[in-house]
């Protein structure tokens, strides 16, 4: 039977369940999660030995580059990112190439041979919704979704500085079900329209050029539209100032604007698989790559990690979940919506450059760039990436990335979980870095080693309950998506000092299991699964979304495409899957 | 010293990969060995003995092993790819990527070249006694990191971008030189004995550049330091008198280029 797999006798780590490591065995039929399978169908059911290994739920990355435009620009203008990277055709799988921007192909099949089965576009411009769809639609092996980007957007800041939030909200609930999109990206608020005008902003009380609106006004405005539109996932946050000596403080002062929004997801018309653990979220706010917004000191002179300000900050608030940015050293290519941040990097490396002017909605720009052991600022930024982890206590409030390909391509992953899990690893690095990570930074003191558990929980369960999917994703419970990783790391027996080994164990899973079939294993791609792609489609009162839509008709004037060329049609997604809510509003 | 003698007996019209064809490759191998290594023509891999009669057997190693191509390969591409040492002499012209990477060793090419000569070559020495096309010892499309090491000799022209991202090594080019030559320079030095058209050092960060000819047009972002004469890099002589510019201003690492250009033939600068 198809999607019917019985997985016995592995080390089993389930947070949202809190199994830690039982020994147990994981059942799965027609694709999903079972308690059971009976003697008939176990007789036709693939059996996997799983003693001695890992077993976790697929891996779910929760902010990636993946698809569409900018990613789409970072390969064209990164050749040299390619020819010496690359992955010849098999039976089953394309070509493909790329190192920190691969090809759709290769980006899909190199998650799967980690064991990831979910993975989420951080950034997807509404005007470029289509071309993000089509992308995704051509990433195999993993579900997908994307954000989209609305913190500087015409119609929104003009609903916000009027005070019109009805049609705001009626506004974001059109354009999440216009372009299929999943929940809502602000990057640098009210600074990328400044971007427009060669400006930026630099303080959270700063009105922006003509709609006059500021990053805290957007910061509010958005956190609590979420809130009433009740959307499954709290505003995903990328801070004004980002890449500067000294915005830690910006950050944490951003993160205190939506400290009174209470957070209200909207149970949505789906199958909870079973868990211990309330897999509802309860933070309004989700921060991304967090290192690049903790930037200490005030020049590059007296750079320094600003983590802690950030981290203390969380740690005592119940309100904020983030993810890290971790930099693994080696060649990166940066891209952003953050146009001006960008710019700023083009002036300090003279890199090839590319920035592009969403219309009447935002920005983004592309740089390649290599991060250095040798260079005082990378190695502390290193540092930085791994502080974030390290230092939030409570595993449950952070997920590990390294907003790929910023930080370090996905691929690196398996190195940063050896960081986190052993102190040797640290040490032995920070030995080859420039004396800034150790001076700079206070990782090299640090000597909490994450145990597998945790790693489960930053890297799928969290993501996926900070994104409101853990009805499916990011837990082994019964209902559950049938999505393993089973890695080759025997926790009974487990060395963290040898962390070459568990480099090894992450980067090829010895079996990836989507839908209750194996897709890959041991870094062989052996089948190719169907993949869903979520959006989230809310209702709202139909009286507002037609006095909303004849403005951003009105408005469409200003636009290079035609209104009716604006959405995305369903076909353009591979098994579109709406998470269906009712707003009430 | 074992030699190796290919000579080319097959039909070239789909050009060649064979990048196969380095004394680290042939190094330890037998003649029936070495015929049977696959290069690839267009979608298919063939082995040598298609295209080539082969003679004698491999050295023990790569230092002990040439290998003579006796005839004209213009269709055949990446020759000495990423050899370490040992030679490879060429009786005839090249296709493109003679050299691409090589870390050390020799070649010499008694014809002319296509384009990309030593791309992003580490060591050794490329000898070119005819012309060469475009990119000698440049980086690859995209990547602003060229040849580091070693050296190529063009005894006739090249193309455009000779040394493009290039941070170290030389290249010496006895003839002329077209556009672009040691654009994204952050190292190295590329001396041109003829002419060149215009471009030269654009956005250079590093290295020095010599033209003993003229310059057509000469690269606005460029400022004279002075004026020398009789110029030495080690063993490369430039005689007579140069003046001596400071570029690229024109982006954002400003002035950290070297540039000569010969006082007698350019005497409007």
């Amino acid at each position: 039977m198809a999607g019917t797999i019985a997985i016995k006798n592995g080390y089993v780590f389930d947070p949202l369940n809190e199994i830690n490591g039982e020994r147990m065995d994981i059942f799965i039929r027609n694709g999903k999660v079972v308690t059971e399978l009976s003697a008939a169908e176990l007789k036709d059911a693939k059996e996997i030995d799983a003693s001695g290994k890992t077993v976790m739920p697929g891996g779910v990355d929760s902010h990636s580059h993946v698809a569409g435009a900018k990613v789409n620009v970072g390969r064209m203008m990164r050749p040299e990112d390619h020819y010496k990277y690359y992955q010849k055709k098999t039976p089953l799988t394309h070509s493909g190439s790329g190192y920190s921007v691969p090809s759709v192909y290769l980006g899909g099949y190199e998650y799967s041979k980690m064991g990831y089965t979910t993975v989420f576009e951080a950034a997807v411009p509404p005007m470029e919704a289509r071309h993000t769809h089509e992308e995704m639609r051509s990433t195999p092996m993993i579900d997908m979704g994307g954000y989209l980007v609305l913190g500087n957007n015409w119609f929104l800041m003009r609903y916000l500085k009027e005070g019109d939030i009805e049609k705001a909200a009626a506004y974001i609930a059109w354009m999440m079900r216009t372009h299929k999109t999943y929940g809502i990206k602000c990057v640098n608020p009210a600074g990328v329209e400044n971007w427009g005008w060669g400006e930026n902003v630099n303080a959270l009380d700063q009105a922006n050029i003509h709609f006059e609106v500021t990053p805290e006004d957007i910061i509010k405005g958005l956190t609590e539209l979420n809130e009433m539109l009740g959307f499954s996932m709290p505003v995903h946050l990328h801070a004004n100032n980002l890449g500067h000596p000294g915005c830690w403080e910006i950050t944490r002062d951003s993160l205190k604007i939506p400290r009174n929004v209470k957070a209200r997801p909207k149970d949505p018309n789906v199958e909870w698989a079973e868990t211990k653990i309330n897999p509802q979220r309860h933070e309004s706010v989700y921060l991304t790559h967090c290192q690049f917004n903790a930037f200490g000191g005030t020049s590059w002179r007296d750079f320094e990690s600003g983590v802690k300000g950030i981290t203390d900050y969380v740690n005592s608030h119940e309100h904020v979940v983030m993810d890290s940015g971790c930099v693994p050293f080696g060649d990166a290519t940066v891209m952003t919506g953050d146009g001006p941040a960008i710019h700023d990097l083009y002036v300090l490396t003279g890199n090839k450059w590319s920035n592009t002017d969403v219309e009447c909605e935002c920005g983004s720009g592309v740089l390649p760039f290599t991060y250095l052991k040798n260079n005082p600022v990378h190695s502390v930024q290193w540092a930085m990436g791994l502080e974030v982890l390290l230092y939030v206590k409570d595993a449950w409030k952070s997920i590990m990335t390294t907003d790929s390909p910023n930080g370090g391509p996905f691929i690196k992953y398996p190195q940063v979980i050896a960081w986190l899990m052993s102190n040797k690893a640290r040490q032995d690095t920070l030995s080859e870095c420039h004396k800034w990570a150790s001076d700079r930074a206070d990782l090299a003191g640090e000597t909490r080693e994450m145990t597998l558990n945790e790693i489960a929980i930053v890297t799928r369960a969290n993501a996926a309950r900070t994104i409101g999917l853990s009805h499916s994703k990011g837990t082994l419970g019964i209902g559950a998506d049938g999505d393993v990783a089973i890695y080759d790391i025997n926790p009974a027996k487990l060395e963290v000092s040898d962390y070459e080994s568990i480099i090894r164990a992450f980067e090829n899973a010895a079996y990836t299991v989507k839908g209750g079939e194996v897709v890959c294993q041991k870094g062989e791609i052996v089948a190719i699964p169907e993949k869903k792609t979520y959006y989230t489609d809310i209702t709202v009162n139909a009286e507002e979304e037609k006095k909303m839509i004849d403005d951003v008709k009105n408005w469409f004037k200003y636009y290079t495409i035609g209104f009716s060329n604006y959405p995305t049609p369903e076909k353009y997604l591979a098994n579109p899957t709406p998470i269906k809510i009712d707003a009430e509003v | 010293m074992a030699e190796v003698i290919l000579r080319p007996t097959g039909n070239f019209d789909l050009t060649v990969e064979a990048e196969v064809v380095t004394p680290d490759n042939f190094a330890g191998k037998n003649v029936q060995e070495i015929g049977k290594l696959l290069v690839w023509q267009g979608p298919q891999q063939l082995p040598l003995t298609d295209f080539f009669e082969v003679k004698g057997n491999g050295g023990s190693s790569a230092q002990d092993t040439t290998i003579v191509i006796d005839g004209n390969v213009s269709r055949v591409k990446r020759i000495g790819e990423g050899m370490t040492a040992g030679k490879v002499h060429v009786k005839g012209s090249t296709g493109m990527h003679v050299g691409n990477s090589m870390a050390g060793g020799e070649i010499l090419v008694e014809g002319n070249t296509d384009s990309w000569p030593g791309m992003e070559m580490k060591g050794g020495l490329l000898h070119i006694k005819g012309n060469a096309l475009d990119h000698v010892g440049s980086a690859y499309r995209g990547s602003w990191r060229g040849m580091t090491g070693g050296r190529i000799v063009i005894d006739g022209d090249a193309g455009n971008q000779v040394g493009g991202g290039i941070s170290g090594g030389e290249i010496v080019i006895g003839g002329n030189v077209a556009n672009f030559c040691g654009t994204r320079m952050n190292g190295g030095l590329i001396v041109v004995r003829g002419n060149a058209i215009r471009t030269v050092g654009a956005e250079m960060t590093g290295g020095t550049i010599v033209v003993g000819g003229a310059i057509e047009k000469f690269t606005p972002g460029f400022m004279q330091t002075a004026v020398e004469s009789n110029l030495k890099f080690n063993d490369i002589e430039c005689p007579g008198e140069y003046k001596k510019f400071a570029g690229d201003y024109a982006i954002p690492q400003k002035g950290k280029g070297v540039m000569y250009v010969s006082a007698e033939n350019n005497e409007d600068l």
